[in-house]
C-alpha cells in the first residue's frame, strides 16, 4: 500500500518533470526539469531494490553530466534564443521516436497482462542484501573481460577527445606552473649589502 | 534509548506511525544540533582568527561574545530580501534551498555514536557521494538566476572547482572502501577499531590528506575561496542575496564544513572509536572510560578538523585559479591512483590491520 502511494507520487512527479523538459521555453528551466527527472527516476529505482544503480544515476548524471549541461546552457544568451521557432522542423522525427517509445511501453503492458513468465515479480530480498556487493562480484568474475574492455574503450575515448581538441596555436604564451610553484627566494631576491652613506 | 522511545510511542500510536514519529523526532533533533554547531562555528571562526591576528574578536553581545551568533541571525532575519529586477525570481529563491538540503540530508547516514544512525543503509558511502555532488546546483543556479556578471563568474569558478575536486574525493573514498570492505559508514568505523594504529589516516595517509584538502576546496573555503573572491568579484555567487536568503547560503556553507569534518573523522579517524582503545593498562583505572567508544571522541575529532578549517583560513593566502585546477587534476588525482595501487599490494601481502578483508 505505502509502496504504491510512493510509486504513484514519484511517477506523477516524473511525468510532470519530463513534460517540463519539453515544454519549457527557458533552457535553464528545461535542464533543471531534466535533473528532477533523474532524481525521481532514481527514487523509483530504489523502490525496485536497485539502490546501486539509483545512487550511480544521481552521482554520475545529476552530479557530473548535468552540471556540465548547466554550464553550457548558462553561457548562452537566453534572451535571443527563441526555442519555439526551432521546434517545428523537429516535429516529425520527434513524433516517430515518440510513437516507437509508446509502442515499446505498450508491449511491456501487454506482456504483463498476459502473465508471461519473463515478467514475473521477483522475490523481495532481505534488508541486509547488498545489491552493490552482488553486482561487484559478478562484474569482476563472470564478466571481467567485458568489463575491462569497456573500461579500456572509455580510456581510449578520453585520450582521443583530449588529442582532438588540443590545438597548438603559434605564438601562444604559456606559464610553466611547476616552475612557478617551485621558485625559491634565492631565485628572485638579491640582498645587496652596503655601507650606510649618512654622515650623521 | 531509541528503542525505549519507540516502545513508549508504540503504546499510543499504531504500527507504522510510531516508527515515523520517532524518525522525524531524530531528524529534528539532529538538524537542531547541526544548526547550533553552525551558529557557534561562526563565533569560533571570528574568535580563533581574531586571536591568530592579535585581536579579541566579538566580545560585546552576552558574556564573552557568547550570544553574538543569535544577534547575527536576528539581524539577518529582520532585513529585507531583495530580489533583483531582471533576475529569474523563482530560481533566485530556490537556489539557497538547493544548497542547504544536501548539506543537511547527508547527515542521515552518519553514525554519531555506537548504535545510533538515522538511516543504517548498506550503500551509505554512495549516498554520501551522490548527495554531496548535488550541492553545486545551489551555487550554480544562484549565480545564473541573479543575472549579474560577478555572480555568474563566481558560479562558474565554483562549479569547475567542485567538479575537479569531487573526482579526487571519490578516489580517496575508493581507498577507504577497499580497506574496510564495506559501503556502510558504521562498518567503516568498526573496521578501524582497536586504537589509533588501526585508523585509515595512518595506513592511507596520502588519501587522508587528499580527502581533507579536497573537502576544503569543495566547500569553497580559504585558500580555495575564489568563488566569492571579494577582491575580484565582490562576493561571487551570492552578491545580490540579502537577509534570510543570504543567511541560508551561509548556513549551507558552514553545515557543509561540519559535514566534511565529520566525514573525514568517520572515514579516516575511526569516528566514535577512541584512540586509546588498544591500551590494556588503562583497564581497571579511572582512565578506563577514555578507551571506550563514545560520542565525545567523535565530537573531539570533528572539533579538531573544524579548527583546521579556521587555521587554514587565517594562515594561507588565496590560491590563483589555474593553480587550484592544477592541484586538483594534476596532483591529487595521480596521488590517489598511485596510493590505491599501493593499497592493492598491501591487501595482497596482508600488510596492515585489514588482513581479513580478502
Amino acid at each position: 500500500m505505502a509502496e504504491q502511494i510512493i510509486f504513484y507520487a514519484f511517477s506523477c512527479l516524473l511525468i510532470i518533470a519530463a513534460l517540463g523538459v519539453v515544454v519549457s521555453r527557458n533552457p535553464i528551466n528545461a535542464v533543471m526539469s531534466l535533473v528532477l527527472c533523474f532524481v525521481t527516476s532514481a527514487a523509483i529505482w530504489l523502490l525496485l531494490e536497485a539502490e546501486f544503480l539509483a545512487m550511480i544515476l544521481v552521482l554520475v548524471y545529476v552530479g557530473a553530466v548535468m552540471v556540465l549541461f548547466v554550464f553550457v546552457v548558462m553561457m548562452q544568451d537566453i534572451e535571443s534564443a527563441t526555442l519555439s521557432a526551432r521546434f517545428a522542423p523537429n516535429v516529425w522525427p520527434g513524433l516517430v521516436v515518440g510513437a516507437i517509445s509508446l509502442a515499446e511501453l505498450l508491449v511491456v503492458v501487454w506482456v504483463r497482462r498476459e502473465g508471461l513468465p519473463i515478467a514475473a515479480v521477483p522475490e523481495p530480498h532481505p534488508a541486509d542484501y547488498s545489491n552493490t556487493l552482488e553486482l561487484g562480484k559478478i562484474l569482476y568474475t563472470q564478466y571481467v573481460y567485458a568489463f575491462e574492455l569497456a573500461a579500456f574503450l572509455l580510456l581510449l575515448a578520453i585520450v582521443a577527445a583530449i588529442v582532438l581538441t588540443m590545438r597548438e596555436r603559434p605564438g601562444l604564451k604559456k606559464q610553466n606552473i611547476s616552475q612557478q610553484v617551485s621558485v625559491r627566494k634565492e631565485d628572485r631576491v638579491r640582498v645587496v649589502k652596503m655601507e650606510p652613506e649618512s654622515d650623521a | 534509548m531509541a528503542n525505549q522511545l519507540q516502545q513508549l510511542l508504540g503504546q499510543f500510536l499504531p504500527e507504522p506511525f510510531d516508527w515515523l514519529v520517532l524518525t522525524v523526532l531524530q531528524i529534528v533533533a539532529l538538524i537542531i544540533c547541526v544548526i547550533l554547531c553552525v551558529a557557534y562555528l561562526t563565533l569560533a571562526e571570528r574568535k580563533v582568527i581574531g586571536y591568530m591576528q592579535s585581536r579579541i574578536g566579538p566580545n560585546r553581545v552576552g558574556p564573552g561574545g557568547f550570544l553574538q551568533p543569535f544577534a547575527d541571525v536576528i539581524k539577518l532575519m529582520l532585513k529585507e530580501v531583495i530580489v533583483p529586477n531582471r533576475s529569474n525570481s523563482f530560481l533566485f529563491v530556490v537556489a539557497p534551498l538547493l544548497a542547504i538540503v544536501p548539506a543537511l540530508a547527508t547527515w542521515a547516514v552518519i553514525p554519531l555514536f555506537p548504535g545510533f544512525v538515522i538511516a543504517d543503509i548498506n550503500a551509505g558511502l554512495l549516498y554520501v557521494l551522490a548527495l554531496t555532488s548535488l550541492g553545486v546546483y545551489g551555487i550554480l543556479l544562484a549565480g545564473w538566476a541573479t543575472n549579474s556578471k560577478y555572480a555568474l563568474l563566481g558560479a562558474m569558478r565554483s562549479a569547475a572547482q567542485i567538479v575537479a575536486y569531487e573526482i579526487a574525493m571519490g578516489f580517496a573514498l575508493v581507498g577507504v572502501l577497499m580497506a574496510s570492505g564495506s559501503l556502510n559508514l558504521g562498518d567503516i568505523i568498526e573496521a578501524q577499531s582497536g586504537g589509533v594504529s588501526n585508523w585509515f589516516a595512518i595506513w592511507l595517509f596520502p588519501l587522508f590528506i587528499v580527502y581533507f584538502i579536497s573537502g576544503v576546496a569543495e566547500t569553497n573555503r580559504a585558500p580555495f575561496d575564489v568563488a566569492e573572491g571579494e577582491s575580484e568579484i565582490v562576493a561571487g555567487f551570492h552578491v545580490e542575496y540579502s537577509g534570510i536568503a543570504f543567511a541560508v547560503f551561509f548556513l549551507a556553507e558552514y553545515a557543509n564544513i561540519i559535514l566534511i569534518a565529520a566525514l573525514t573523522s568517520v572515514m579516516f579517524c575511526g569516528g566514535w572509536e577512541s584512540p586509546f582503545a588498544g591500551w590494556e593498562f588503562l583497564q581497571g583505572t579511572v582512565f578506563a572510560v577514555i578507551a571506550n567508544p563514545s560520542l565525545a571522541w567523535f565530537a573531539v575529532k570533528i572539533a579538531f578538523f573544524l579548527f583546521c578549517f579556521l587555521w587554514f583560513r587565517a594562515t594561507f593566502p588565496r590560491y590563483r585559479y589555474d593553480q587550484i585546477m592544477r592541484l586538483g587534476w594534476k596532483i591529487f588525482i595521480p596521488v590517489t591512483i598511485v596510493w590505491i595501487v599501493v593499497e592493492c599490494g598491501m591487501l595482497l601481502l596482508k600488510i596492515g590491520p585489514w588482513g581479513t578483508v580478502l
